[in-house]
């Protein structure tokens, strides 16, 4: 029933929205995770996302499966994108339909709380130029990056990609 | 050629096992994979000491992150079989 997707492709809330839509739901729910332009006071210029592959699609079925069996009449669909994105860009994208409301705003909320603890992914911040220190940031310079690991910033390697 | 992080002692078989290092992990141990030979009968703790007594900054990789074995979530305790892919992950941030 329940739908998960593990992509490099761009994601789309409409093709998401599909696979829940059914004429039993009453109320759909969608949440769209997308990239700031900025963290922590700093000016963000693009995250790259890395997954491990295997076990972050299990993760994400797991997930679905679990919200759908604590919210039994909700039709549950996740999609999470990896790979380089741009600020404005979408890194997931959640859609929830249930008869009624209540359940369908109650599962999406778990499902983006859940993956955000449990899918093996993390976000590479790669910053812009121009310091914002007067927003309480570290003053990074431009092409600086950090690895998101939980609720910790870690400084991240340079890549000298060719 | 496969790095053994185990001294053979002759009677003790040998396996080998492919390492995926996640975020900065990877960054530490200045690649993403590698393949290492241990003793049979070895553990995920057991390659996470001796990784760490080889580079000392991959001491913590299962007090600070987590483990699997083949996509499964794994303990210190877990027990490795030949060309299993153990995966060391720091805490998560998809979404």
């Amino acid at each position: 029933m329940g739908y998960s997707e593990l992509t490099s492709d761009a994601l789309s809330l409409d093709s998401v929205m599909a696979q829940v839509r059914s004429p039993r739901n009453g109320g759909y729910v969608t949440f769209s995770g997308d990239v700031r332009n900025h963290d922590a006071g700093e000016p963000v210029a693009a995250i790259e996302y890395q997954a491990y592959d295997a076990l972050a699609r299990r993760e994400l079925a797991r997930i679905v499966a679990d919200a759908e069996q604590q919210w039994p009449e909700a039709t549950c669909a996740v999609a999470h994108r990896v790979g380089l994105l741009r600020v404005g860009e979408s890194s997931v994208v959640i859609a929830v339909g249930a008869p009624h409301r209540a359940e369908a705003f109650e599962a999406c909320r778990w499902i983006i709380d859940a993956l955000k603890v449990s899918v093996p992914i993390w976000k590479r911040e790669e910053y812009a130029d121009g310091l914002d220190a007067a927003a309480g940031g570290d003053g990074r310079a431009g092409g600086e990056a950090v690895w998101i690991e939980g609720e910790r910033q870690v400084p991240a390697a340079t890549r000298s990609e060719a | 050629m496969i790095e053994q992080l185990t001294k053979s002692s002759g009677e003790t078989h040998q396996i080998t096992v492919s390492i995926l290092y996640f975020a900065h992990f990877g960054d530490l141990a200045g690649r993403s994979t590698e393949s290492v030979g241990l003793a049979e009968g070895a553990t995920v703790g057991d390659l996470a000491r001796l990784l760490a007594e080889r580079d000392r900054r991959l001491s913590d990789l299962i007090t600070y992150g987590r483990a699997s074995v083949n996509a499964d979530w794994a303990t210190a305790e877990t027990r490795l079989a030949d060309g299993d892919e153990v995966a060391f992950m720091p805490p998560m941030s998809g979404g």
